[in-house]
């Protein structure tokens, strides 16, 4: 039975798509909530399974569930297998990925309430959903890879939700054109695995990368060609550019790809293919390297981004270098811990973000203020969030943060010192804007992002997006408890347990938190002293560091290098206006050329039907005589 | 004897019955729906006695005029539902007739029967009387319309039948004459002791041979027997030509198998001379089928030469039977494959095309412009047809055409295979055209195309196979190899 709930998992969001967009179209009219009730019941089992499936790896042997392959097809001695794989990576992104998602899709009915694409929406969250339990489960390449496009075309397609809107249709392309250039990498990785290994299969894989078979450089080239595809779908420099503009999309969408799917994809493959990386020293220095640069290069930018889900976007570049950084540097398990902790928190931040939308309307934190008497809720969700990702013990953030912090510095000083250096600026901007948000007075608003409410009073949310919320602040407080004994290091490869008091409590004996911590505290009193209590003026500062303040705020040109230089003097007036030139003269004469030959071809042909059955009779005739010579000239 | 080998052609029997009652209710009955019911009631009798007798050992009976084997039994299931879904699609289409409405059903039943005992007949003459009993029924079918082109098409239906037939006759009467056998396995204990080393050495045979093969690549369509299709295709009634290009072509294929590989299977260099035949045949009929289909503006046409094109890819796999020499029996198993997966497939796009043309009253393709939008549900069934046409995922096409050519490169037809999947990607083209002008293309009209409960579960029955076939292969593999296991090997 237990083999088939992996199945199961991944085809429940699949059918949800499939009776949303085809069987319950004809019902959807007079029954406008439905198709959100059928994504929710699906996920929601999904998710019950998933805990099922954790309790199922906890107590396999070396955390690792034999599920045999499905054989597809059998054909004479061709034999295409599928298969699912389930190990505790799997396990615990399974995990985050229902979780979040359930939590999104719940949400999501008071924010998409009268959307006109409501079901499409669900639909398309349903089908987001299912591939991303795919692309986790998978233990084939070519599944793998096939999920991971599906992925990036679920995020197309939501970031474009609104496609009638300019900005969202355009932000939709830059993010699959974007990906695209990682994703080349990774498909250049597969085929060159395939080539040198001719195995597809993720566990082969993996035994021939631990038994020393595939080494030096091949491995080295495969594993970067991997990083490339991750540093894609992570959004890590310089492939950051899609993921700030992906806020155009539904909030709910932002919460689900910024925390548990689209950008956890690029992290989980880097993971996923972890014994590879493992065996070349050059691949893992770049994963830390690229993963503690993007760290404070994504900070410093959220450090004076006005709008409060753009600093969240910006955060979330940041946090996911951090998690390359854990990998790099330490390994699995402080990678996707922090990958765990963070889905929770950055969930609960932009649900909360899209909660302040829903009540003033406005993303813009300079038209809010004030909004903490009117939404308690909100506020006290957004605030627990905040204190968690700017890692404050002991909340989850603190957990996870620390063991990057202490493996880098037993590992590479300099990324230690900028990883330090980005707790401070982590716990300032998200404090800015706690303070921004929540505190003062409420500054105006202006037409929400899904329909004016007009003037509106500011309010809290309904019940349904209150919810969420809470069981997310839950997690954002506890889910880092879960590796205060060693246990999740342990699940995930290699560490020793201890007891629960001793961790909890015996990380305040070195000295290495404190100084996290007193950075962190610094940052959130920075803030409050600029933006709540008002002792320093925040334009005096921006005017003092004007040339930081410029550089931050243009996001360091990036957008204007990659699109007025590379796309438009590099490619379009270069590469692409020489291919043109070489395509209209010369593949276009040739594929004219062969066209019009068999149009010509098709034409003559044509003539010989000239309806007239005695030629048909003739043909039959002919035919058989024509068959007799050639037997006698050839045979 | 005799009398108590009448329960194995209960599915025949059976369904020749209901073809009656259904003459005989159209005497008394107003409302003609109710026949079409009867018809389809009929057909599911059949089907459920050929689904009785799958288990049953294999057979030969009437002394050995018919065999009861799993490959007949399959292809009487595959002929059953092919009709099913014709009648089922045909109703409107039928409606609009003044007169002969029982007659209609009846005659596609008939043909059925004819169509059931080709499939099971292990004697030239048994497979001549099947032979003229499917065909008789279909040439009057063919001009049911009475307007000039159905006329047409049924007149020279009927007469180029008659000169195939007369072919086959002459064919026939050659191998007769030679081994002095009428019984296909006797025939083959002649042939595998005659003191020749080769074909040409013995140019009656060759002849016999070659007139065979024209003979059922008339029933087939290859080149150069396939001058009637377009013509007939064009004016036949559309559910009639659906049934001609499904259905008739499946049984045709059927014959060809059961005679050149139970007959003429054996010495071994026999059977690689008719191998390389087919292959040749098959080469020409693929391409010469793709690209005059480039050309077609009606979507009729187009089908009828895209049909020639499929024909062209199943002959792949009679060629491979040939070359095999019995040595596995992938090619048989992937012809039985491809014919299914075809079957769903055909049908399915000409059922669409039947919706959509009876209600815009146009064949033309350009007329199908913004079909995406006025029928939507028809737009993409039609789509999911096309593409499975073409051999894309996740569709039946695919898994018949990898099916296929795998064997064919296994048993050193490459070059066939080069030729084949070259083919494949012309026919894309005018495949995409249609897919192109439905969804891309601007309305002419705002007005929804509606269609009938019927036409609707008809398509989606034939969609559902093509996805089946297409995304869960196994069981339906299965099935074929075990229809092709009565041969040996």
């Amino acid at each position: 039975m237990t083999y088939h709930i992996p199945w199961i998992v991944f085809l429940l969001p699949l059918f949800s798509f499939i009776i949303i967009s085809f069987i319950l179209r004809p019902f959807l009219n007079y029954r406008p909530k439905l198709g959100g009730y059928v994504t929710i019941g699906a996920i929601g089992a999904a998710c019950a399974l998933s805990f099922w499936l954790l309790v199922e790896v906890l107590s396999a042997p070396g955390h690792k569930l034999e599920i045999p392959d499905i054989q597809w097809l059998l054909i004479g001695d061709l034999s295409i297998h599928i298969g699912l794989m389930v190990d505790a990576l799997t396990a615990v992104m399974l995990i985050v990925v229902t979780i979040v998602s359930l939590t999104v899709q719940i949400y999501s009915q008071g924010y998409m309430h009268g959307d006109p694409g409501y079901h499409r929406y669900y639909a398309f969250m349903s089908l987001f959903t299912a591939c991303m339990l795919g692309l986790v489960m998978a233990d084939n390449l070519v599944f793998l890879y096939l999920f991971w496009e599906g992925v990036g075309l679920c995020s197309y397609l939501l970031i474009g939700f609104w496609f009638h809107r300019p900005a969202a249709a355009d932000a939709a392309k830059k993010a699959f054109i974007v990906t695209r250039l990682g994703d080349f990498g990774f498909l250049a990785a597969i085929l060159f695995l395939f080539y040198k290994t001719g195995t597809f299969d993720i566990g082969e894989l993996h035994g021939l990368a631990i038994a020393g078979t595939l080494t030096g450089t091949t491995l080295t080239w495969v594993a970067i060609g991997i990083f490339a595809g991750a540093v894609g779908k992570s959004a890590q420099f310089p492939l950051h550019v899609w993921l700030p503009d992906a806020m155009e999309g539904p909030t709910p969408v932002s919460a689900l790809i910024h925390a548990a799917t689209m950008v956890a994809a690029g992290v989980f493959l880097v993971a996923r293919f972890f014994p590879l990386f493992e065996n070349s020293e050059m691949a893992l220095t770049s994963v830390a390297v690229i993963g503690g640069f993007t760290a404070i290069f994504a900070a410093t930018m959220g450090l004076v981004m006005t709008d409060i889900k753009r600093v969240l976007a910006y955060s979330t570049i940041s946090q996911l270098g951090y998690m390359m950084l854990g990998l790099g540097a330490g390994g699995i398990a402080i990678g996707i811990f922090h990958l765990f902790n963070h889905a929770f928190f950055k969930a609960l931040l932009f649900l909360g973000a899209g909660s302040v939308n829903h009540s003033t309307g406005t993303f813009d934190m300079r038209e809010m203020g004030g909004l903490r008497k009117a939404m308690p809720w909100t506020y006290a969700t957004f605030l627990i969030a905040s204190l968690s990702i700017a890692g404050i013990w002991p909340l989850s953030g603190f957990w996870s943060k620390d063991e990057i912090l202490v493996s880098s510095f037993a590992n590479n000083p300099i990324l230690f010192y900028l990883a330090m250096i980005t707790v401070f600026m982590t716990a300032f901007y998200m404090f800015r804007a706690v303070f921004l948000t929540f505190g003062g007075e409420y500054r105006g608003g202006a037409s929400s992002e899904h329909g004016s409410h007009g003037a509106h009073q500011l309010h809290e949310s309904p019940k349904v997006m209150v919810i969420p919320l809470v069981v997310l602040a839950a997690l954002s407080i506890f889910s880092g408890w879960l590796n205060v004994t060693g246990r999740f290091d342990e699940f995930l490869g290699h560490g020793e347990v201890h007891s629960f008091t001793q961790g909890f409590f015996g990380i305040l004996t070195h000295p290495l938190p404190w100084i996290s911590l007193i950075l962190a505290g610094s940052g959130i009193l920075l803030a409050y002293a600029m933006y709540s209590a008002k002792w320093l003026s925040a334009e005096a500062i921006g005017k003092a560091f004007s040339p930081f303040y410029a550089l931050f705020s243009r996001k360091y040109w990036f957008d204007e290098l990659y699109e007025r230089v590379i796309v438009g003097r590099v490619l379009v007036d270069g590469l692409f206006a020489g291919c043109g030139f070489f395509d209209s003269r010369g593949v276009d004469g040739a594929v004219n050329g062969v066209a019009d030959g068999t149009a010509a071809a098709g034409r003559a042909l044509r003539q010989a039907q000239s309806g007239q059955l005695q030629v048909y009779a003739m043909a039959i005739a002919v035919g058989i005589v024509a068959i007799m010579v050639c037997f006698y000239l050839f045979g | 004897m005799i009398v108590s080998e009448l329960h194995l052609m209960t599915p025949e029997l059976s369904l020749l019955g209901f073809a009656l009652v259904v003459i005989l209710l159209d005497l008394f009955i107003k409302q003609k729906k109710v026949l079409a019911g009867v018809s389809i009631a009929g057909l599911i009798v059949s089907a459920g006695f050929t689904l009785a007798m799958w288990g049953a050992p294999t057979i030969d009976i009437f002394y050995a005029m018919l065999a009861v084997d799993r490959f007949a039994l399959f292809f009487k299931f595959l002929l059953l539902a092919a009709a099913g879904l014709i009648i089922l699609a045909s109703q409107d289409y039928v409606s609009k007739f003044e007169r002969f409405q029982g007659e209609y059903y009846a005659l596609v039943l008939i043909s059925a029967v004819g169509m059931m005992l080709l499939t099971a007949a292990a004697d030239l003459i048994s497979i001549y009387v099947a032979l003229e009993l499917s065909g008789i029924s279909l040439y009057v079918l063919a001009s049911f319309l009475k307007d000039q082109k159905s006329t047409e098409a049924g007149l020279k239906y009927l007469l180029l039948g008659a000169v195939a037939s007369a072919v086959l006759l002459y064919g026939m009467a050659l191998v007769f004459g030679l081994t002095g056998k009428t019984c296909l396995l006797c025939i083959a204990d002649v042939v595998e002791t005659m003191p020749i080393a080769g074909l040409l050495d013995n140019p009656a045979l060759l002849l016999g041979i070659i007139l065979l093969a024209a003979g059922f690549g008339f029933k087939i369509a290859c080149v150069p027997f396939q001058m009637w299709v377009p013509d007939v295709y064009e004016g036949a009634p559309t559910p009639i030509t659906a049934y001609l290009s499904v259905a008739s072509k499946a049984a045709g294929f059927a014959v060809i198998v059961r005679v050149f590989f139970v007959a003429l299977g054996a010495p071994s260099w026999l059977s690689i001379d008719w191998g390389i035949l087919f292959a040749i045949l098959s080469a020409i009929t693929m391409t010469l089928g793709n690209v005059v289909a480039i050309v077609q503006t009606n979507i009729k046409r187009m089908l009828g030469y895209s049909s020639i094109a499929q024909a062209g890819y199943l002959m792949v796999g009679l060629a491979t039977v040939g070359v095999a020499v019995g040595a596995d029996a992938l090619g048989r198993s992937g012809l039985l494959f491809f014919l299914m997966s075809y079957a769903v497939t055909n049908l399915g796009a000409f059922i669409a095309v039947i919706a959509i043309s009876n209600k815009i009253d146009s064949d033309l393709i350009g007329d199908y412009t913004g079909m995406g939008k006025r029928a939507p549900l028809l737009a993409v069934a039609l789509t999911l047809c096309l593409v499975s046409l073409i051999g894309l995922p996740p569709t039946a096409g695919l898994i018949a055409k990898i099916y296929i050519f795998n064997a064919a490169v296994h048993h050193g037809l490459l070059w066939l295979v080069i030729v084949a999947v070259i083919n494949s990607c012309i026919s894309a083209y005018y495949y995409l055209r249609v897919v192109k002008v439905m969804w891309l293309g601007a309305p002419v009209s705002e007005e929804k195309v509606p269609s009938s409960w019927a036409l609707r579960a008809s398509l989606s029955l034939c969609c559902l196979g093509v996805l089946l076939l297409g995304v869960i292969p196994g069981s339906f593999v299965g099935m074929a190899e075990a229809a092709v296991r009565i041969f040996g090997s």
